[in-house]
């Protein structure tokens, strides 16, 4: 059995408690990056969801750790309580992009 | 365009050829694991975009209400009421395998009771908007799963992509051509030998004629 979790400020991960998630509060990428790594590296998270704004700036670490290519645990942002800046879906585009070498979905909007 | 260092044999052009064959044989069926494999991406990147248009939209939702929330009630009580969940969810995790790339399956299971517990705090002190948003957060939930699986296969997919199509392009662009050149250039050097072993021949019968004719000749002038 694993377990999810959610890494993000305060105010935009106090609901997913409600959730069973087990909550991870931080207040800066350096923190955010050493929770990850610490959630990473003890297996037992399936699903880790990071807010937005903190996954943008943690990108190049969870780059430098290939924890993409890692069949668990699913590293995956959410937009946050406040400045959303649609990291998500723009990860999305950049995996397309990666594999395709041409963006052929996104291209409409 | 290179070509291999070999030695310009017959032995050689057969090793060369046979080589040649499997690469063909080789290029052709990872062409065929990436057009597979990009097709199961697509189909997995459509369905992932359009939910996690419908998650965001969700959590936007969600987010308003617990601002009016924690408004009305105050930060304190809001953080009391949620600290301790009245529930945990575990993933149950399975795996398939997509073309040679394994990717995990999550199952989600609730423990604690179902419901009611997403509740767990007395009714009293809190607003009815926290009620709401986290009934709507429970019911996103199922999709906040599903899009993480979606989205890691996503990313496996695209890495397999990847590095198949490198190989497929090295394949086709550099040791196919390899091949193709260095068979060209070993059947050139052996039909050069072939001539120059033909003109040697000729040119010795030439001289044995000759010499047979210089002898006859003298053979006449003797008599």
């Amino acid at each position: 059995m694993y377990k999810i979790g959610i890494i993000g400020e305060r105010d935009s991960v106090l609901g997913f408690m409600s959730l069973g998630f087990s909550v991870h509060e931080v207040s800066d990428a350096g923190e955010a990056a050493g929770v990850l790594h610490k959630l990473v590296n003890s297996g037992e998270y399936a699903i880790i969801f990071i807010v937005e704004n903190l996954a943008e700036r943690l990108a190049g670490e969870i780059e430098a750790a290939k924890y993409h290519e890692l069949t668990l645990p699913a590293i995956i942002s959410l937009p946050g309580n406040s400045a959303n800046t649609g990291y998500g879906m723009s990860a999305i585009k950049n995996a397309v992009k990666r594999a395709v070498g041409a963006d052929i979905i996104f291209n409409k909007d | 365009m290179a070509q291999l260092r070999v030695n310009p044999t017959r032995m050689e052009l057969k090793k060369i050829q046979a080589r040649y064959d499997t690469a063909r044989r080789g290029h052709k069926l990872l062409k065929d694991k990436r057009d597979e494999l990009m097709k199961k991406f697509l189909d997995i990147v459509r369905e992932d975009k359009v939910l996690r248009e419908r998650v965001e939209a969700g959590l936007a939702g969600i987010y308003r209400s617990f601002a009016v929330a924690s408004a009305v009630t105050g930060h304190e009580i809001m953080v009391e009421s949620l600290i301790m969940p009245g529930r945990e969810v575990a993933l149950d995790v399975g795996y398939k395998n997509l073309m040679s790339v394994t990717v995990p399956e999550f199952r989600a299971e609730i423990l604690g009771d179902g419901g009611a517990a997403v509740f767990n705090y007395g009714l009293a002190f809190t607003s009815g908007e926290l009620d709401a948003s986290l009934r709507e957060l429970a019911a996103l939930l199922p999709y906040l799963i599903r899009m993480a699986e979606l989205e890691k296969a996503a990313q496996l997919l695209a890495g397999e992509i990847e590095k198949t199509r490198r190989r497929v392009n090295a394949l086709e662009y550099i040791i196919i051509p390899q091949y193709l050149e260095t068979m060209k250039s070993i059947r050139m050097k052996l039909e050069e030998n072939e001539r120059g072993n033909t003109t040697r021949l000729m040119k010795v019968k030439d001289m044995m004629i000759e010499k047979k004719i210089m002898s006859k000749r003298r053979d006449a002038e003797e008599e």
